[in-house]
């Protein structure tokens, strides 16, 4: 259970570097409420309840939300915010449909899936690690493969592609990453508060640091411990959901930093 | 009128129509103003404030929690403001740091300290329209319903506040030019608007939680903007379509045995595919 | 078109949903010169460097970029944007961004290493910002953050060099430097074309203008193209003058599209 808030913590806080700095934290926050469809529908799929359904569901349906923003800003001109706001909403009053639809059905499975609402860390098995884990290699590799295209798509866009940087393609990419940045922590800690260790780490990271690579390893570190901090804390107290536990933490970490980091914290400019 | 009141399809279904559109009200105003996801940071922070008002007074319902809870969803807009005001966060991750932080915050406190009272943290995310005929207080000789009467307190507060102030608050929000010196826009209609926001919200916790608020808020806001020029003509059909969407979900909801809530929210959609079939049909013509 | 000219467009008209941006812009600039692009705001000028890198799709009309498409060459330009097109507040020294005009060169999979670096450091020598090489980009003046920029346009040994405003709300050290580095760099046969935002200082920096509103009034060495009447139909509002003919200033070398 450890090994999975470990896992899960550094792959977000550190893949929510890109998100932060391309203004991106209302779409992960839009991928998260609207992924409880897809966790619902992988489960009814599957017929039972299997993590790598449910995940690959959450990412679907996340995704889709997500695109069904862009389509409303680019074709439709809507602003951005009520855009993302139609995702969040739609995405996920169409989780809370499908959620009741299998609460109504004989048959225990769906407890574990109102967990993914608030997250219950202790319900990791011994298998949902290896599937974690290998969404964590995949995450974090690709970020670390294509460190320097991510880097020049993320500070300058326009110039990149002037430069003949393929930023349409890395766009879609980080797009990508920051849906499984999403998703890979659901389970512990669920739809409503994921998007809070996306963003969190990657704040109190950008406090810190002076380099894109330090504020990435930072924000994984820094998620990682709040993940893990969260998880044993909820893990002692029966009935207490570790989604709340694990943002009040990693918000703490963030206030810290926001006050006392150097890079640009209040101390420094005192 | 008390059978009336004593009919749950009845009740449930008022319920929703009086969210729903308490809810497009003041999320039509956000929306044209560019500022739709403050609607998802008030709803969350509101938890915040039922939670201490809890902790402190001990009380669950009421006046005092109303106060608590609505101060609690512009202290969120505030803190908000504020951290991005710093210049060390941009307004989006600051929109994401402090209201899931205050959220995440009040659920803890219920569900460490209020167990065993009615409000919890499954309430409080989904709502419970089924059961809101339940609670009654008495008035005028009769029995009513306490959640839809006080939406309705709420929703007349609304349209009241909005259509005296519509056009301080959406000044330039419809000309092209001005419409890009949109955000902060202090003062005290402003101000005002921000608490009828956290109040609405508040009072939709019981039917319908504070996600399904959002899309009350949102989506026919969204598919009104595509149709309407005017702000009264955006209210009036976001008003519209989100109490249709309302009327239609419960009979549907009961039949599939679904939520009641979720499936009036969902059917939100079907007024914005409307308007954007309509309204992209009309740019290639 | 031209060829053998830097940037030649023809007939080029590029639109935006309330209106064109462009429209017939037939342009051609000669490679060596120190050009600059003028106009009243809103006249397209940044469109037409976006136009130019294809950056956007022209709704009518061809565009050469350095003889070929823009697509094939872009990567020989050293573009430099406007400053307002980047959050500052990325977490970077001035070192680092310099070093990100190489990652073209070194491929999507190789990491910069310190031959990478000092490249980039000589670059920011030359401009005048070696000793604030480390300093985080959120500390540096709009000045210094300009330079930067051209830095990083000049780590990549471009043939043209492609800028957008590069002197406007810049300190007057800052404002020296970036005109000795791109009077060097013609020096050395580069092609230099700047949209630049003060008439005043025109003839002083440069020595090749094109005047544009929507449509392009006149193009040509400055000496002869700067007229009153150019200027008073670029600027000058909505009011059309009669139509010159083309025979007063063809002695001029001078080339000027008729006012519509």
């Amino acid at each position: 259970m450890a090994a999975g808030a470990v896992l899960l913590g550094v792959t977000s806080g550190a893949l929510g570097t890109f998100a932060v700095l391309r203004r991106q934290s209302l779409v992960g926050d839009v991928m998260a409420h609207a992924a409880l469809p897809g966790v619902v529908g992988g489960y009814l799929l599957a017929g039972e309840r299997s993590l790598p359904a449910m995940l690959a569901g959450a990412l679907v349906t996340g995704l889709v939300a997500a695109g069904l923003a862009w389509v409303l800003t680019h074709r439709l001109k809507v602003k951005s915010e009520a855009a993302l706001g139609t995702g969040l909403g739609l995405g996920f009053a169409l989780g809370v449909v499908l959620l009741s639809y299998v609460q109504r059905q004989p048959g225990a499975g769906s407890a574990g899936l109102e967990s993914f609402l608030y997250g219950q860390a202790a319900a990791t098995l011994r298998a949902d690690v290896l599937v974690l884990a290998g969404v964590a290699v995949v995450g974090l590799g690709v970020a670390t493969l294509l460190f320097g295209e991510l880097k020049v798509a993320t500070f300058d866009p326009v110039w990149a592609r002037a430069r003949g940087h393929r930023v349409a393609l890395l766009d879609a990419g980080l797009t990508g990453l920051l849906a499984v940045a999403v998703v890979i922590g659901l389970q512990a800690v669920g739809v409503v508060l994921m998007s809070a260790l996306v963003v969190a780490p990657a704040v109190a990271a950008r406090q810190l640091t002076r380099s894109l690579g330090a504020m990435f390893w930072t924000a994984g570190a820094l998620g990682g411990a709040s993940a893990l901090a969260g998880a044993l804390l909820s893990a002692a107290t029966p009935g207490l959901a570790t989604g709340p536990v694990v943002v009040l933490v990693a918000s703490a970490v963030a206030g810290l930093a926001l006050l006392l980091g150097p890079e640009r914290g209040r101390a420094a400019e005192a | 009128m008390q059978p009336l009141l004593d009919d749950v399809a009845f009740v449930v279904t008022a319920t929703g129509v009086l969210t729903a559109a308490a809810a497009a009200l003041v999320g039509s105003v956000l929306v044209v103003r560019g500022q739709a996801m403050l609607t998802d940071a008030v709803s969350h922070g509101v938890v915040f404030g039922i939670a201490a008002t809890f902790l402190v007074t001990g009380a669950v319902s009421g006046p005092v929690q109303l106060l608590g809870a609505t101060a609690a969803g512009v202290l969120t807009v505030v803190l908000t403001q504020a951290l991005a005001g710093s210049g060390r966060v941009r307004r989006d991750a600051a929109t994401g740091l402090v209201f899931p932080a205050l959220f995440a915050a009040g659920v803890l406190v219920l569900s460490l300290f209020a167990r065993d009272v009615h409000v919890d943290t499954h309430t409080v995310l989904l709502g419970e329209i089924g059961f809101v005929w339940l609670e009654r207080v008495p008035l005028l000789g009769l029995e009513v319903p306490r959640a839809p009467l006080v939406l309705l307190g709420v929703l007349v507060l609304d349209a009241l506040y909005v259509l005296a102030f519509h056009e301080r608050l959406v000044a330039g929000s419809f000309d092209p030019v001005h419409a890009r010196l949109q955000g902060l826009r202090p003062g005290a209609a402003s101000l005002g608007l921000l608490v009828l926001v956290a109040l609405t919200a508040v009072a939709a916790l019981d039917a319908v939680g504070v996600v399904l608020f959002v899309a009350f808020a949102i989506v026919p806001a969204v598919a009104a903007r595509l149709v309407a020029g005017s702000m009264v003509g955006v209210i009036a059909v976001a008003v519209a379509a989100a109490s249709a969407a309302a009327v239609a979900g419960y009979p549907l909801a009961v039949s599939l045995d679904v939520s009641i809530g979720g499936t009036m929210a969902l059917l939100t959609a079907v007024p914005l595919a409307a308007a954007s079939a309509w309204r992209l049909a009309r740019s290639s013509a | 078109m031209v060829t053998g000219a830097a940037v030649a467009t023809a007939g080029l008209s590029v639109d935006y949903g309330d209106g064109p941006a462009l429209r017939d812009v037939s342009l051609t600039v000669p490679a060596g010169v120190i050009g600059a692009v003028v106009g009243p705001n809103g006249a397209g000028k940044s469109t037409l460097v976006k136009a130019v890198l294809g950056l956007v799709a022209p709704a009518a009309g061809r565009v050469a970029l350095l003889g070929d498409r823009p697509q094939r060459t872009r990567h020989r330009v050293g573009y430099v944007p406007q400053r307002s097109s980047v959050d500052w507040d990325f977490p970077a020294d001035a070192r680092d961004v310099v070093t990100m005009g190489l990652y073209r060169e070194l491929g999507p999979f190789r990491r910069p290493g310190r031959a990478e670096r000092e490249r980039a450091l000589a670059a920011l020598e030359t401009v005048g910002m070696g000793h604030l090489a480390r300093r985080q980009i959120g500390r540096l003046s709009g000045g210094q953050q300009q330079r930067v920029f051209l830095a990083r346009a000049l780590v990549q040994d471009p043939e043209l060099y492609l800028l957008d405003e590069p002197l406007a709300g810049v300190d007057a050290a800052s404002e020296a430097a970036i005109l000795a580095v791109l009077r060097a760099e013609r020096a050395r046969g580069k092609t230099v074309l700047a949209v630049h935002h003060d008439l005043g200082t025109l003839r002083d920096y440069f020595d090749w203008v094109a005047l544009l509103n929507v449509t392009l009034r006149a193009q040509g060495p400055i000496d002869a193209a700067l007229t009153d009447e150019v200027l008073a139909d670029t600027y000058g509002g909505r009011v059309p003058l009669p139509p010159r003919g083309p025979a007063r200033a063809a002695g001029a070398g001078l080339e000027v599209a008729p006012a519509r």
